[in-house]
């Protein structure tokens, strides 16, 4: 192998290089041409002027000059009876209140009905983004957490969603979202999720993303119940180039209610920079434009923090505190926070897990406007933060922190049969309805799929088909909930029935309301009263004990269970027998090897998995190599590697002694040294191999005649060995320590190997 | 029903006063079960929310200080009267440079305020001709 040490460039750049993060690109901050965060160069000063209850300037524009957006605020966002004394608050001191645990979040509230876009953003800017976090958690509007799946999948294949239905069902999400890869194909994914939600529990809301006029019919056919396609951007310009207005968007929100469907806005940072029209303004101000926009529209919440610009707002300074600071505005008006973690920002999975934890650890009404609870490859929206890929690290994070991040682990066998159910069910109703039939291929293939490359199924084409015959023969929720009833599937008409009656009250329309447990709770009945420690949001035991029960968790049993299992092997393969106490040794070639109290009784196989008959065979091959001749002793007075080393050299003729626990760490000792000064040592069992075994043994009879060899190092790659191996390894450990005895004496033990 | 506003206290009203919910075909929730589907009892219509069910829900929001949330609910009221065209038809003519003059918003207005007695969106319409003007919107896009 050649070496160039010409290199003009440190290695560790190609390194670096190498890294998922370096697909990312980072943008250079430029106010003029819209890329800031906080600091546009055409932010405009806080400023309201108001005659005769009317607003007569807002931010520095004069009533006449207004454009679309100002004129929508001023008549329907600024509240004249509490502008003047709001907008007097010096904005350090409404920054202070936002995060004084002391002032009730009604009143924060209160005070920005009569606030400016240009206000808030200039009082939010003075946050860092601990505060930021902070001040979310204190003033986001229900109390309970919650969250958002998509369910979509490459193929639109109707079995596939109803299956991945019912499993975002089983893990928790409030609210489940589908949009189509063929627009034609929105009819039969609405009746697919639809029938998929319903197995195993009641009231999850669901949303199909689709054309707007479409959207709304398939909401009156009763298939969805919430919508959240309404976008309104911070200019004019890029709201005009979105093809509607203020007041359009008002007329859909209305029309949304009046058809007993709950609605939220969507707004997010960078969507004005990427149509082009910022006019050389932050981030921020732009985006407290758009949710003072949507609380005048009457909107009861909003999806915010990025959404589709989150990437290129990430691409900026403070582009991630900038999508806390507008989630934080939104909050602060009262709105629903659906916040973002929505499209995946960045390559890193570290930068995607750094950016969750805010609002996994303080709470969000929906922590991810999309969680993509099925692969990355069949999100339709694009890959999300986290995906079926990564959903058991939010698992594990919610273990972490003790959060509450809206899921709970799904056991393997209740999610086939949850899988195989919703199946059915749609087959059934498909062809009852005379739209498809499903054969048993199909439908096995998709049962245990985990995404739609394994599958065979529905084509886009049968789909389209499908598709049209739901609308053009106007089958409705109804006429599913029959079809199920007839089919035999009574709980899944029942809870069809449960989510399509709510709309009758209206209960759900009102801020952050989702359905659990067949109740509506929303900011009404379970409103955010946080008020500082011990007040808020707080886990019960019953929800901690489900955020710790995901699966393969270790206890002592488990490790015991996996030892028996090894112990008849050993039987076969090793004879140990007691002879008695052992004494010191006077033989100048013995090497002492000194185990541990359950060495081979109770622990048969290290953590690498080598029998410990194979590795006493590779010390004793390796003292022999080295002209030793071996001595076994268990010491029962101590499990410690280093006092086993040291006891074994105390009783070696030679001085030197090896001390070994079961679960494969050793160590080399000299008689005269301290307890903690060895002379060498294989910490990392778990990668300690036979030859590193064999080479200890040598190497201790070279110490033994005064010779320095050259000490066996055991290679480590950079494997987290704590995270894989420190469960076992305590309770390993935790058995032989209990198998100790002051005091003791060391017995010797005779082996045989009973294998060639 | 007493003339007393609702307020939070109410919240759900599906469970404190299920007795006065009811779809718009007047059948109430009680009667909305699963053999009544399958009898064939129930309607699509019978899943439609009232105005009067936004309207409380509007006096809800108003007590707990979300007036403009109110505000949406009590349009939503009025929508309700208009015939699913009509909603999609306005929303249309609402988008940039889809009405040619501020006559045809102004149409829409007078025909919803007579057909359907929807006071507060045709007062909407008319406020959204105003500003669409001021802002150049009557002109053709594409």
């Amino acid at each position: 192998m050649s070496q160039s040490y010409d290199a003009n460039r440190w290695k560790r750049f190609d390194d670096w290089d190498a890294r998922a993060l370096r697909l990312d690109k980072f943008a250079v901050e430029d106010p003029e041409n819209g890329f800031s965060a906080f600091r546009g160069a055409a932010d405009p000063k806080p400023g309201l002027g108001i005659k005769g209850g009317k607003v007569t300037s807002m931010d520095g524009v004069a009533a006449r000059d207004f454009d679309l957006i100002d004129a929508f605020i001023a008549t329907y966002h600024i509240d004249p009876d509490i502008a003047e004394e709001a907008m007097a608050i010096p904005s350090e001191q409404l920054a202070r209140m936002l995060v004084d645990m002391n002032v009730p979040r009604t009143e924060l509230t209160r005070l920005a009905r009569g606030l400016t876009p240009a206000k808030l953003a200039e009082t939010v800017a003075q946050l860092n983004a601990m505060e930021l976090s902070f001040a979310y958690s204190k003033m986001r509007a229900r109390q309970s957490p919650g969250n958002q799946a998509h369910v979509t999948n490459a193929k639109d294949d109707p079995l596939q969603l109803a299956a991945d239905a019912a499993i975002a069902v089983a893990l928790g999400f409030d609210e489940i979202e589908t949009t189509m890869r063929v627009a034609r194909n929105s009819w039969s994914n609405a009746l697919a999720c639809c029938v998929g939600s319903a197995v195993g529990r009641a009231g999850t809301l669901f949303q199909c993303s689709s054309e707007e006029a479409e959207e709304l019919e398939i909401g009156m056919a009763g298939f969805t119940s919430y919508a959240e396609t309404v976008s309104v951007y911070g200019t004019e310009s890029a709201f005009i180039d979105g093809d509607d207005t203020p007041w359009s968007k008002a007329w859909l929100a209305a029309a949304y209610a009046s058809r007993g469907i709950k609605m939220r806005c969507t707004s997010g940072a960078a969507a004005e920079l990427l149509m082009g029209f910022h006019e050389a303004k932050s981030l921020l101000y732009l985006e407290a434009r758009c949710l003072c926009l949507q609380r005048g529209m009457g909107s009861q919440g909003t999806q915010n923090g990025g959404i589709d610009g989150a990437p290129l707002a990430s691409s900026m300074p403070g582009g991630v505190r900038e999508l806390l600071a507008e989630n934080l505005v939104a909050v602060w008006l009262d709105l629903e926070c659906a916040s973002g973690n929505d499209a995946r920002h960045s390559e890193s999975d570290m930068r995607v897990a750094a950016k969750v934890l805010p609002y996994l650890i303080g709470g969000s009404d929906l922590i991810c406007s999309g969680f993509g609870s099925i692969l990355k490859y069949d999100n339709s929206f694009n890959p999300s933060s986290f995906n079926g890929e990564e959903l058991e690290e939010f698992l594990v994070l919610q273990r972490d922190f003790e959060a509450d991040g809206g899921l709970t682990a799904v056991e393997d066998a209740r999610a086939l049969d949850l899988r195989r159910r919703a199946i059915d069910a749609l087959s059934h109703v498909l062809k009852d309805l005379g739209l498809a039939e499903a054969t048993e291929v199909m439908k096995r293939s998709v049962a245990v799929a985990s995404g739609s490359n394994d599958t065979q199924s529905f084509t886009p084409r049968d789909v389209a088909l499908i598709s049209d015959k739901i609308h053009s023969q106007g089958i409705t929720v109804l006429d599913v909930i029959r079809s199920l009833h007839r089919g035999g599937f009574r709980d899944e008409a029942e809870n069809l029935l449960f989510l399509v009656k709510l709309r009758v009250s209206g209960d759900y329309l009102q801020t952050s309301a989702v359905v659990r447990d067949g109740r509506v709770i929303s900011a009404i009945n379970d409103p955010n009263e946080y008020t500082g420690p011990g007040t808020g949001h707080r886990l019960s035991e019953e929800r901690r004990a489900e955020l710790a029960a995901i699966r393969e968790v270790l206890d002592r049993e488990e490790v015991l269970r996996a030892e028996a299992t090894s112990e008849m092997g050993e039987a076969k393969a090793i004879r140990y027998q007691t002879m008695g106490p052992a004494t010191p040794g006077t033989d100048p070639q013995e090497i002492v090897v000194g185990v541990s109290p359950g060495f081979g009784s109770k622990i048969f196989r290290t953590l690498a998995g080598h029998p410990l008959s194979a590795v006493l065979r590779a010390l004793k091959a390796g003292i022999e190599r080295g002209g030793g001749t071996m001595r076994i002793v268990r010491f029962w007075h101590t499990a410690d590697t280093s006092f086993l080393g040291l006891s074994a050299a105390r009783l070696s003729g030679s001085g030197l002694g090896i001390g070994i626990q079961s679960k494969g760490t050793a160590v080399i000792h000299q008689k005269d040294r301290l307890p903690h000064n060895n002379l060498e040592l294989f910490s990392n069992a778990p990668i300690t191999t036979l030859d590193h075994y064999e080479a200890m043994g040598f190497n201790a009879t070279s110490y033994a005649q005064g010779v320095l060899p050259e000490p066996v190092v055991v290679p480590t790659r950079g494997e987290a060995l704590g995270a894989r191996f420190h469960p076992r390894v305590a309770l390993t450990y935790a058995i032989e320590t209990s198998m100790t005895e002051d005091g003791a004496a060391p017995e010797n033990l005779q082996i045989t190997f009973l294998e060639t | 029903m007493s003339d007393k506003p609702l307020t939070a206290r109410d919240y759900p009203v599906a469970e404190t006063r299920p007795e006065q919910v009811a779809g718009s075909r007047g059948k109430p929730l009680s009667s909305l079960t699963l053999d009544a589907v399958i009898g064939g009892d129930v309607d699509i219509e019978d899943l439609r929310i009232t105005p009067q069910a936004l309207l409380q829900q509007a006096q809800i929001s108003r007590s707990v200080g979300r007036a403009a949330l109110a505000e949406n609910f009590e349009r939503a009221a009025e929508m309700t009267r208009l015939p699913q065209d009509e909603v999609m038809t306005i929303y249309e003519l609402l988008r940039p440079g889809r009405a040619e003059s501020k006559d045809s918003l102004l149409d829409a207005a007078s025909r919803i305020r007579r057909d359907h007695d929807a006071q507060q969106l045709a007062d909407f319409l008319e406020e959204a001709a105003r500003f669409y003007e001021l802002r150049g919107l009557f002109r053709k896009r594409y």
